[in-house]
């Protein structure tokens, strides 16, 4: 029973991630005003823009780490902007991976893809133990089950990263500028682990700075710009074909 | 004979003693013969029994004060995190009580007022209350080193970034669940040093228990010393046994300090 998650009647044809005109303010700031998107199953997104322009601050709306002032997150049909929010629930069918990797520096790697199927999700533990070393071999890190992440570099955390987060079997992935923190050669390794996970048809949103990958793996490409989206389009046309002054502008000066 | 008196106790005899007085009793008997430095516990039968008691209470007090003060840390750091608005001003106050009053006071207030209203039994004649003076002495110590502990506590879990927490959080953790399996393992590692200070004044301070009666080795050290009158040597004993707990202690807890060391971090 607690591995059904609940749906409410959505279906796949529907899309997984729906966000509608979300508004979101810290303070007299505010960082959001009115971001619509849609995300279908399987569809990996790439949001862009300059800093500042609310794009993280949109994906952490995705999972409720923060929350909302106006509009509406459904995922799978969840509505997260509810204050009786089942928090669990959602979290189940949402992964994260975040810039700093956050892992828990006290266990090792293959502790920190274990730890939370087990203390959360209540799995039996030989289950989960095989679960992480499927998981760790997927992300290339094979060997490396024992070594705490003190002791790996940058790019080895993130990839211990995304592996913790898919050991929770998430439907959809959030990646919040994951290559953001690492040196040019590590970017590489991580970003081949997320297009596996693309390819094999993980939903993903994005929030990178990396246009070559963003071009390569994105079925759609969101620019935002102080706390809207400017324009979005598939890569092919995002990039070739922009339209509005500011992606045009933006685009010139990173790529 | 300097042996003043011991209601009902009879006479020093250390043939029949236990093997150890066999063993110095009469080194110590001639060094008082010869010398006049009295350290009757070391070849007096009684007098030894009521040192050897002495040292299993205080060590026994000790463990107690010392676990209780650190439950109370634990628990109280994670309260002063809570949503609820009474949890936090409860433990403000507290906090706040048992840093600004004197342990000693506390001590004497929980057995001579909390004691006196606590349920007692019919002991054959007269009440006997359910909480001795050893346990009000273990709740007053470990309540009073444990307001220490909460604010060692919480100086360790804001040390934790707010991003590990996140983390967790993202992963389905709930906030209690976080601060077991997350906050706290790594909050503790920071906050150990201070921890142990803390530790070492509480073992110290379990000497005020003397205060309510309880024979442990401040309290029998007193008696020992009324009945014998040898202040000097008693007082050399006290020193020598509460430096010698310290080191254990602060030797304990260096063992665990580094066993927790978690490799690259920190």
């Amino acid at each position: 029973m607690s591995d059904a998650k609940k749906t409410n009647g959505w279906t796949p044809r529907q899309p997984m991630v729906s966000i509608k005109d979300v508004h979101k303010s810290f303070g007299d700031l505010e960082v959001l005003k009115g971001v619509s998107l849609d995300v279908m199953k399987g569809e990996c997104i790439c949001i862009i823009g300059p800093s500042g322009s609310g794009k993280s601050t949109l994906i952490r709306c995705v999972n409720a780490l923060n929350d909302i002032q106006k509009g509406s997150i459904l995922v799978e049909g969840q509505e997260v902007n509810d204050p009786d929010l089942d928090k669990l629930e959602l979290r189940k069918k949402v992964g994260m991976v975040f810039q700093q990797y956050n892992l828990f520096p006290h266990k090792t790697a293959i502790e920190n893809i274990m730890m939370a199927p087990i203390t959360v999700l209540k799995q039996d533990k030989d289950e989960v133990a095989e679960h992480a070393a499927s998981l760790i071999r997927k992300v290339r890190l094979g060997g490396k089950e024992n070594s705490y992440p003190g002791e790996l570099s940058g790019g080895q955390q993130q990839r211990v990263a995304i592996a913790r987060s898919l050991a929770m079997n998430p439907d959809v992935m959030l990646f919040d500028e994951v290559t953001a923190a690492l040196d040019p050669e590590t970017v590489k390794e991580v970003l081949v682990t997320i297009q596996d996970l693309a390819e094999e048809g993980m939903t993903c949103i994005l929030v990178t700075h990396e246009m070559g990958f963003a071009n390569e793996v994105a079925n759609h490409i969101y620019f935002t710009d102080l706390g809207v989206i400017v324009e979005h389009g598939p890569p092919k046309t995002f990039f070739k074909k922009a339209k509005d002054p500011r992606t045009k502008e933006f685009l010139s000066q990173i790529l | 004979m300097a042996r003043l008196s011991i209601a009902g106790a009879a006479p020093a005899s250390f043939e029949g003693g236990g093997s150890l007085l066999e063993l110095f009793g009469d080194f110590f008997k001639q060094l008082y013969d010869t010398t006049g430095w009295n350290f009757v516990i070391f070849y007096d039968q009684v007098e030894w029994d009521r040192f050897i008691a002495a040292i299993w209470t205080t060590i026994k007090l000790i463990i107690a004060c010392l676990i209780f003060s650190v439950i109370v840390g634990v628990v109280g750091a994670w309260a002063q995190g809570a949503k609820s608005k009474l949890l936090r001003y409860g433990m403000a106050g507290y906090i706040q009580f048992f840093r600004n009053t004197p342990p000693f006071v506390q001590i004497l207030f929980f057995y001579f007022v909390l004691g006196n209203l606590t349920p007692s039994y019919d002991a054959g004649g007269y009440q006997e209350a359910y909480i001795g003076s050893f346990g009000w002495a273990v709740i007053s110590l470990g309540f009073f080193a444990g307001a220490f502990n909460t604010e060692i506590f919480r100086s360790g879990i804001e040390a934790v970034p707010e991003s590990t927490q996140e983390a967790a959080s993202a992963l389905g953790y709930t906030r209690l669940q976080s601060y077991i399996y997350v906050v706290f393992p790594l909050a503790f590692r920071v906050c150990l040093p201070a921890l142990n200070n803390n530790l070492v004044n509480l073992l110290k301070t379990t000497t005020l228990a003397y205060g309510i009666a309880v024979p442990e080795m401040m309290y029998t050290a007193n008696q020992v010393w009324s009945d014998n009158v040898n202040v000097p040597e008693m007082m050399i004993i006290l020193f020598i046994f509460y430096v010698g707990l310290v080191a254990i202690l602060v030797w304990g807890m260096h063992r665990w300090e580094k066993s927790m060391k978690i490799p690259g971090y920190g």
